[in-house]
């Protein structure tokens, strides 16, 4: 899995039919802190995430393994909203206080 | 399947359907000489690996296999704690 943090949602009128009815969120590559790394991608949300949440997503055929996105035409998956990391012996993120935006 | 190194781990406030409950450990890739050769991913765990642990991962989706089952979103786990690996002898 990789760490990202949620920096958007996809919005698509024109769509196959097993995209209907998922949300699409952007992720962006996270460090251990929770930085962004500048590469970003579409994943399917799995667990109710949002915007400027740090998130575990699943890639490959591995997306498919959720209820939701059974046979569906994905390939990554968020599947975690992340609490905290720990690097080293450190703490190297802990979600704040109150939470993020929500993303909805 | 690939050997890697556990430096830590991450604790997740909510987690899709049939991930309650795992461990997620932070993992890097390694080489035989235990260098690192790629970035940090976060893996699931079926033997106990620690912070410190060399290990074997497997990846894709067979990752959920380790757990007898084929219906977890886990792209990588960890599947063996590794005494030593390599190829050279250890004389040195």
């Amino acid at each position: 899995m990789r760490l990202g943090t949620v920096v958007g949602m996809v919005v698509s009128t024109v769509k196959d039919d097993g995209l209907l009815g998922l949300k699409l969120l952007v992720v962006e590559d996270a460090d251990v802190r929770g930085r962004r790394k500048g590469s970003a991608y579409v994943a399917v949300d799995a667990v109710g995430a949002g915007r400027g949440e740090l998130v575990l997503t699943a890639a490959g055929s591995s997306a498919r393994q959720t209820a939701l996105t059974r046979d569906r035409p994905v390939d990554a998956v968020v599947m975690a909203i992340v609490e905290t990391v720990e690097a080293g012996g450190e703490i190297t993120y802990r979600k704040a206080a109150g939470g993020p935006d929500e993303g909805g | 399947m690939k050997a890697g190194r556990v430096i830590g781990s991450v604790v997740a406030s909510r987690v899709a359907e049939g991930l309650e409950g795992r461990r997620f450990l932070l993992t890097v890739p390694v080489d035989d000489g235990d260098d690192v050769t790629g970035e940090e991913f976060v893996a699931c765990d079926v033997v106990g690996a620690g912070r410190g642990s060399r290990v074997i991962w497997i990846g894709g989706k067979e990752a959920a296999l380790a757990f007898g089952r084929d219906d977890i979103p886990v792209d990588a786990t960890c599947v063996a704690i590794l005494e030593r690996h390599g190829q050279r002898e250890e004389n040195d």
